[in-house]
């Protein structure tokens, strides 16, 4: 029987990719470990390796396909006992045939209906996360316009003219290297963000622009540069520290509030350190209890830092450019479930500024504050509430240090009702503040108790289930709403 | 051993050594300067450590007696666009940089007019002014720091170096050797100065370092070490010569281990009954760096006895204007508690 080559997994958030080329044709012979073709991932360009010999079957995807889902069938190979076996219909059941020949970017028999909501991973199991905002089946892969996109996809900017659509990856990237072009001191560094183009391809291109002067692979020493990032702050260059995810940050917090955070205030205002620490915060997607944190509620509570955790695209770049610009310390935390996510982001140089909460949907019954991811799960838990007739608004925090709390409390003055959604454990929280800024400042204002929905109080769990089970998920925040609304 | 494959190509070049150092021929006058400057640091220490006694000065504080010969030589082979950090036992480090005894003694007593506007005590002091970038509380903090420095000065090109300091207590640090590692990959200009005073806190070098010969600790990532006696100011500067030398044709890094001594406590409030009076003593006897620095004066004839006493007149007035106007100085206005925390404003 021919095997079947199926698109694997091949990082812990890939959810579909791109087959950039095949490094074979029909009815090549190869062997194990043979390059069948290169595959573009959310990180990365991988290359495909034959586990098992024989001569290949069919192509059934195109080279250049898009949003091909993993789990796709994309060729066949048989084995050596039946290399001259008549092709197979691939794709699985019945009519398979018809995968050759569709579009590139569908699934064949076992694609699955395009589903449109979905802004975090609650909605793991339903096919077409909102990263994706899948090309439907049988249709060629298509740019997504924003009109086509659940309701956590539309964000509309804060500032009006031209637009264009844009992942928040690339959005940071033109943040950095719009910079970077302004001030010959701005430098990025951290691990593998030269030659790799980025762990999570987000300084791609950076050091063909820029040079590895300016664009500088570290060993893996957290501690040594996020020290030796902050001295070259204080030296006076303007240094874009990456971490390759924020987990790794706590060998160098160290650095990031002691030398960073303290140096102006205890010099007395004479010494800076114009520094942006940045990277992937919170949980991904399976990676389990040490690579899954929100360090936001830590970072936020140091004065003398800058804490900053945007959610779309048009304020990822915005509010970058603002980081880099500013003369304090940043903490600007990202979130890789967002890499891959497309938004409308103003054409040019445009900074947003630091300090300010957004809200990114109006709504007169009930307050959902969130942040970074959550603001998309507050949206669709909106879309939802639409429908049983709760008007919500939210409001993306976007800076959680300094923290607007003027913006939140004027939504609660509109609505009388407020839920904070937040993918991190419970105690001493960003919700935990806002709970707090809204008894000390909104008392009178309050028709119903201020509700929380975090994560659940626990190291993250592997298992699926149970991973699911600990994440924020929109019908959690559509039940506190209804809550607080005493619906 | 088994051959691997990698023996069939040329052995690798002998690596290029910096030279054997000199003691520094000084002439007259910088033998008076050496002098004063590390009697000017001795007696200032010494009154921060009564004042400490009477309460002017609060929290830990951390005195450099003893040690004065390795700030005094090292900071005199240096120009003006280099860089200096350090640890908490940084007010010699401070005068030496030529920072005014006044702010720094104010800083000590926490008023207004301290380096710091009274906001970082003894062991945050900083003047950017003078190429002095701290004065840091957290032990080897400072070694990734000012390895940040040398990165700045190499990305700028201005022609500085950083000189970094730490004690034989930090050099136990990961974040030392993680400095190391990237200073020498990207050769930048940074001199780290190990002031070996033998305790880190209690523990004695050899009850904490499997290798207690420190100026080795940089050899695993090809960082050259020389020992220097930081017990003698032209030593120190010999060596530092070097150092100078090496860094600022482009060789990267180098390791000055000065082995020195200090005759106070840790701290203020440490009884150092990890070592015996008679070991104290008897470095105050045989090693001191000021009476060394003293004789050298005396038998090259740059000046006598008498010329001494007077410089000894000139730095104890100096000294008594300080603490004078450190204890009558204003406390920081209640307004200050909240300035300085961030440079901009936002939102």
């Amino acid at each position: 029987m021919p095997t079947e080559i199926k698109l694997p997994a091949m990082s812990p958030t890939m959810e579909e990719g791109t087959l950039a080329k095949w490094l074979v044709k029909e009815g090549d012979t190869v062997k194990p470990g043979d390059v069948l073709a290169e595959i573009e991932t959310d990180k990365a360009t991988m290359e495909l390796e034959a586990d098992e010999g024989g001569v290949v079957g069919k192509l059934l995807v195109a080279e250049g396909s898009d949003g091909v889902k993993v789990g796709t069938v994309i060729a066949t190979i048989s084995g050596e006992g039946d290399a001259s076996a008549p092709l197979p219909p691939a794709g699985g059941a019945g009519g398979g045939q018809s995968a050759a020949e569709a579009s590139p970017s569908t699934t064949g028999a076992d694609s699955p209906p395009p589903i449109p909501p979905a802004s975090g991973r609650g909605e793991k199991e339903a096919p077409g996360r909102a990263d994706a905002v899948p090309a439907t089946a049988a249709q060629p892969p298509a740019k997504p316009k924003a009109g086509d996109a659940p309701a956590s996809l539309q964000v509309t900017p804060d500032t009006p003219g031209p637009t264009h659509r844009q992942t928040v990856r690339e959005a940071l990237r033109d943040a950095m290297a719009e910079e970077m072009r302004a001030d010959g001191t701005v430098f990025v560094m951290g691990e593998e963000v030269a030659e790799y183009q980025g762990a999570y391809k987000v300084t791609q291109g950076l050091l063909d622009e820029f040079g590895p002067q300016r664009v500088v692979d570290t060993p893996i020493t957290e501690y040594g540069f996020a020290g030796l990032g902050a001295g070259a702050a204080m030296g006076g260059l303007k240094p874009i520290v990456e971490f390759m995810t924020f987990n790794f940050a706590m060998q160098a917090i160290d650095h990031i509030i002691n030398s960073a955070a303290k140096t102006n205030y205890m010099s007395g205002g004479q010494m800076r350190c114009p520094i942006v620490f940045r990277g992937p915060n919170g949980a991904a997607s399976r990676v389990a209890a040490q690579h899954s944190q929100n360090f936001a509620p830590w970072y936020a509570s140091v004065p003398g830092l800058i804490v900053i955790a945007p959610y779309d695209a048009a304020s990822a770049k915005g509010l970058l450019k603002s980081a880099i610009r500013s003369p304090d310390p940043v903490v600007f935390l990202e979130n890789e479930i967002l890499y891959g996510h497309s938004f409308d982001v103003p054409d040019g140089d445009v900074a947003l500024p630091i300090g300010n909460a957004a809200v990114v949907r109006t709504g007169k019954d009930v307050t959902l504050v969130g942040y970074s991811l959550t603001v998309g799960t507050c949206l669709d838990a909106a879309a939802k509430l639409a429908e049983e007739g709760i008007d919500a608004e939210v409001v993306d925090l976007r800076t959680l240090r300094p923290l607007d709390g003027a913006t939140v409390l004027a939504s609660l003055k509109k609505t009388n009702r407020l839920v904070v959604v937040e993918e991190a454990w419970p105690t001493c929280s960003v919700a935990s503040e806002i709970v707090a800024l809204c008894m000390d400042e909104g008392f009178d204002d309050l028709d119903a108790p201020v509700l929380r929905v975090n994560s659940a109080d626990v190291p993250l769990p592997y298992a699926a289930n149970l991973e699911k089970l600990a994440f924020v998920k929109v019908d959690d925040v559509v039940g506190a709403a209804k809550k607080v609304c005493y619906r | 051993m088994a051959k691997s494959p990698a023996s069939a190509e040329p052995a690798p070049p002998v690596r290029d050594r910096p030279n054997e150092p000199k003691r520094y021929a000084a002439t007259n006058d910088e033998l008076l300067d050496f002098y004063r400057e590390m009697l000017l640091i001795r007696r200032f220490e010494e009154r921060a450590g009564q004042m400490y006694g009477m309460g002017l000065i609060g929290g830990f504080c951390h005195l450099y007696i003893g040690q004065e010969a390795v700030v005094t030589g090292v900071q005199s082979a240096l120009a003006k666009t280099d860089s200096v950090i350090t640890g908490y036992r940084e007010h010699g480090h401070m005068l030496a940089a030529g920072i005014d005894p006044k702010a720094v003694m104010a800083e000590l007593t926490g008023r207004a007019p301290g380096i710091s506007k009274g906001k970082g005590g003894s062991m945050h002091m900083f003047s950017v002014e003078h190429g002095f970038y701290g004065g840091h509380g957290i032990v080897a903090a400072q070694v990734p720091l000012g390895t940040g420095l040398g990165f700045a000065h190499k990305y700028k090109n201005d022609g500085g170096l950083s000189v970094t300091y730490f004690g034989d207590g930090a050099a136990n640090q990961g974040q030392v050797y993680e400095s190391f590692n990237m200073a020498e990959l990207w050769k930048l200009p940074v001199i780290y100065v190990i002031e070996n005073n033998q305790y880190a806190m209690g523990t004695s070098v050899n009850r904490s370092s499997a290798e207690d010969q420190l100026y080795r600790r940089g050899e695993s990532f090809r960082v050259p070490g020389l020992q220097v006696d930081g017990m003698d100011v032209c030593a120190v500067r010999g060596a530092t010569d070097v150092a100078v030398d090496w860094v600022r044709s482009g060789k990267g890094p180098i390791l000055l281990e000065m082995k020195t001594y200090r005759y106070r406590g840790h701290s203020m409030s440490d009884p150092a009954k990890y070592r015996s009076r008679e070991e104290v003593a008897a470095m105050r006897e045989k090693s001191d760096p000021i009476e060394h620095c003293k004789k050298d004066i005396l038998s090259a004839g740059a000046a006598d006895e008498a010329k001494l006493k007077d410089i000894e007149k000139e730095v104890r007035a100096v000294v008594a204007d300080a603490a004078d106007f450190a204890e009558s100085a204003p406390e920081p206005e209640a307004g200050e508690l909240f300035t300085d925390v961030l440079v901009g404003t936002y939102g």
